[in-house]
């Protein structure tokens, strides 16, 4: 396991743009001012998201048994381990970097590293709130090609990312 | 934006429902929810900086401007280099690509933008690596760039 930097990088970047809006503001520079509004718009939307995700992955984690995931979706589910990590990606909303924390956590609890894979692909592209946007804006057309088509490449990736991807690393449990 | 009321919703009614059930599990879910919240804070801290300092430079407008000029083989490279590194939602990114697709870019082009901008994700890479190492993350990433070029061109071919 890596040491970890006595201070993350994130905190040293968050400082220095705490200087530089407080210098942008200062000297009236306009490029801080569109700075700090990006940063207003995307952070408002962090505000909310990231603490609802993680109080339902830790509801997760303390709810669902080891046992049920090992044996439902780990090594050696097949065909009907893929189809519920594929059902669970489906009725999830939101971006992909708040699927990280549940497919790590899937992982930990025994999930087999093809389904782990297979879910995090479902999740990108096969969520169905964002096929309602695709189908009003591309048609039906469209989106069902590329669900079809999208799906087989999501199971190649996962096999691949199965073979080759290390073994989940425990950094991130106390 | 009512998609997000609907997260707040179902967490207020997941946590509503566990703690009626079970107050102490609850809790230790809480908390190991927590823990793993201020483990990745710099991280999600990171990624907010990134973003906006990437927007602040290069305005979506400006990127999506620069891919409906492109044509022919690099208008789906473009789109995949642009979807791999932007961060739209998806409810503004299929209002774009439809835009895109009428106003004439390739429906392979549209697809491999869709795709990478839910698959890849550059910016994310800080928040990803924290999770799988950055060996796996890297090569999720690559392979979903490929896949996504893939499913575009075959997306082109049957349409």
């Amino acid at each position: 396991m890596r040491k970890p930097w006595p201070i993350p990088a994130g905190y040293i970047l968050t400082i220095a743009c705490i200087l530089f809006l407080t210098t942008a503001a200062l000297s009236d520079i306009a490029i801080g001012r569109r700075l700090a509004g990006e940063l207003s718009t995307f952070s408002s939307k962090m505000v909310l998201l990231v603490p609802c995700i993680f109080i339902l992955i830790g509801l997760l984690d303390a709810w669902i048994p080891q046992t049920w995931i090992e044996r439902h979706i780990g090594e050696g589910s097949g065909l009907r381990g893929a189809l519920y990590v594929t059902l669970l990606a489906m009725f999830q909303g939101g971006p992909l970097y708040g699927a990280f924390p549940t497919a790590h956590l899937l992982q930990k609890k025994g999930c087999s590293k093809r389904n782990v894979f297979l879910y995090l692909g479902a999740f990108s592209s096969l969520k169905i709130p964002m096929t309602l946007f695709e189908v009003s804006f591309l048609g039906w057309r469209f989106a069902l090609i590329r669900a079809a088509i999208a799906l087989p490449v999501f199971i190649l990736i996962a096999e691949i990312m199965a073979v080759f991807a290390t073994d989940p690393e425990s950094r991130l449990d106390t | 934006m009512p998609k997000d009321m609907i997260l707040i919703s179902v967490t207020l009614v997941a946590l509503a429902a566990s703690a009626a059930i079970d107050r102490k599990r609850t809790m230790r879910g809480l908390k190991s929810g927590y823990r793993m919240l201020v483990r990745l804070l710099p991280q999600f801290l990171l990624l907010l900086i990134l973003v906006s300092a990437f927007l602040t430079v290069v305005p979506q407008e400006v990127l999506v401007e620069f891919l409906g000029r492109q044509s022919g083989v690099v208008a789906p490279l473009a789109a995949a280099v642009l979807g791999s590194i932007a961060l739209i939602p998806g409810p503004i990114a299929y209002p774009l690509a439809g835009a895109l697709h009428q106003s004439g870019v390739s429906t392979t082009a549209v697809a491999v933008l869709v795709t990478t901008l839910m698959m890849v994700g550059v910016l994310t890479f800080p928040v990803e690596k924290e999770y799988f190492g950055a060996r796996t993350a890297c090569l999720r990433n690559l392979l979903s760039f490929v896949g996504a070029l893939i499913i575009g061109l075959l997306v082109g071919v049957v349409m």
